[in-house]
């Protein structure tokens, strides 16, 4: 069992999401920064899948009921099990009865927590993820709160030793392709698009981030008619401030698209503070296939590392 | 035929966006499309949206030009096979505390509410998709009379269940959730339910006929 002492601002489970039923309205969902779900499943000895805690800038104390072996990763929090310091991006051993407490991250937003042998809560519709809009899935369809207590799986591998790995670095230069309404932009907003910064809005949510900077502003006036959406998808309201949709976006939309952030930088977003300045990147069809490639490659070196560590 | 134009969206969606106008028949092509794309393997969900289709692919990799080229061509031979309608009766209370706006709706068409509920009640509506909210179905059909702007000040919840009308459209809130349609009634159903598969009671191409239930203005 997980003792949820205190929740904090916002957690909740998150896996790497639930695909197949856009077609009934049901988002994807999952964790946002899906490198640092799969670096603490991986540290641990889970599948990368499986479901992890994503825990909103830190404040977060739970206890374990039995030992084990536990991995934190994304922001970097000062935090402490009973007191010693826990690194972030290692696998530690717990005991039964220890308190693992974390303190706001000093950078990212996004910590997740990952215990071997993962957690025995139900997938619904092929998932574990919270839907906090739908309120179903993970632990009762809502984030957690203080006092609840989460089954944990059996653990199906034991380790010898505390292990790290380098994880992914996110920074502020997100890339990004062209979207189907690009050409529609004035000259003006194209290139104020990609030279420009974009301020992350504090309204920014697992659903959408909203940027705030110079207006973008479209020439052509045809409407669109509703389309699906997919994570990354930057569109464009008639306030010309365009909002990056995140896991839990709606899945259909109608608003002019410009870009789209591609997969493998999706994560940066994750981990960025409200009121930082990003910028976009333009890039090609095939950076962004080599971008997913490469980061494929850090993760097999990153199972391989860890393998032949015990 | 209709044109049909592909695009990508980012590097892994595929986007099948029909000429306008839109219309019932070319709506049946694409829910029969979706269909058959779904049994592909290297598809791994497909979007239906309105005119328009979204497909995601497994891999990327495996070339998105390819994909592209493949979905033109199935467009242009999807014959106008009609997938397989549905027809779904939702019972409606209308009126009262869960259709508090069914008076502005009626004043609009000079109506008397009875009058604004029976038409409300005659039409076959079809389910273009879904999108929103789970198993939220955006319906065609609706009578011109019966189109009303929505609300000036959206309401911060709508309860689930509530059958509503904003502008040119009707539907019903699967969940509860801000929303600025008219309501004009409820429905006791459930339209979302993550135990059951599928798990909305809507699916696209079905048809929707809602029945005044005595409780209500009927």
């Amino acid at each position: 069992m997980l003792k949820i002492l205190r929740a904090g601002m916002m957690a909740s489970l998150q896996d790497h999401g639930r695909t197949g039923f856009r077609q009934y309205g049901i988002s994807v969902g999952g964790a946002l920064d899906q490198p640092a779900m799969r670096t603490a499943n991986m540290l641990v000895g889970n599948p990368e899948q499986s479901a992890v805690l994503e825990i909103v800038l830190g404040q977060l104390k739970v206890q374990f009921t039995r030992d084990g072996w536990f991995a934190l990763t994304g922001a970097g929090c000062n935090a402490d099990l009973d007191g010693n310091p826990v690194w972030t991006g290692w696998r530690l051993p717990m005991k039964k009865g220890q308190v693992l407490t974390l303190a706001t991250p000093t950078r990212g937003m996004r910590s997740y927590l990952a215990v071997n042998g993962g957690f025995a809560v139900p997938e619904m519709l092929g998932s574990v993820s919270t839907d906090l809009k739908a309120a179903f899935g993970g632990w009762q369809g809502r984030k957690l709160q203080d006092g609840d207590e989460l089954p944990l799986g059996k653990p199906t591998r034991d380790f010898h030793d505390k292990a790290g790995v380098r994880q992914l670095l996110w920074g502020n230069r997100i890339r990004a392709l062209a979207g189907p309404e690009y050409n529609e932009f004035s000259r003006e907003a194209q290139q104020g698009f990609w030279r420009s910064p974009w301020k992350l809005s504090p309204q920014s949510n697992r659903m959408g981030y909203r940027l705030q900077g110079r207006e973008l502003k479209r020439d052509a006036k045809r409407d669109l008619l509703s389309h699906g959406l997919v994570p990354g998808v930057v569109q464009v309201p008639p306030n010309g401030q365009p909002i990056v949709l995140m896991a839990d976006a709606q899945t259909t939309g109608g608003y002019p698209r410009i870009a789209c952030v591609i997969e493998a930088d999706l994560y940066h977003l994750a981990q960025i503070r409200l009121g930082e300045p990003i910028h976009f990147i333009h890039c090609t069809l095939e950076d962004a296939i080599s971008a997913k490639q490469h980061q494929q490659r850090s993760f097999d070196q990153m199972a391989w590392g860890l393998a032949h560590e015990d | 035929m209709q044109r049909a134009r592909c695009y990508l969206l980012g590097e892994r969606a595929v986007v099948l966006e029909l000429e306008p106008p839109v219309s019932l028949a070319s709506q049946q092509r694409i829910w029969g499309l979706c269909q058959r794309l779904q049994q592909n393997e290297q598809v791994e969900e497909v979007i239906p949206g309105m005119n328009n289709l979204t497909l995601l692919l497994r891999d990327p990799q495996l070339n998105a030009l390819d994909a592209m080229e493949r979905l033109q061509r199935w467009w242009e031979e999807s014959e106008a096979q009609l997938p397989e309608s549905r027809r779904v009766e939702i019972p409606v209370v209308y009126g009262g505390a869960g259709g508090p706006d069914l008076q502005v709706v009626a004043d609009r068409a000079n109506m008397t509410p009875k009058q604004a509920v029976e038409l409300h009640s005659s039409i076959d509506y079809v389910v273009y998709f879904i999108g929103f909210q789970p198993g939220f179905p955006y319906l065609g059909g609706l009578d011109e009379r019966l189109h009303t702007p929505r609300r000036a000040e959206p309401r911060v919840i709508v309860p689930s269940g509530s059958v509503g009308i904003g502008g040119s459209q009707t539907g019903i809130y699967p969940l509860a959730a801000p929303g600025g349609w008219q309501l004009i009634g409820h429905t006791p159903l459930s339209l979302f339910d993550p135990l059951q598969h599928p798990p909305t009671l809507l699916r696209p191409g079905d048809s929707v006929r809602f029945v005044p239930q005595q409780e209500g203005v009927c």
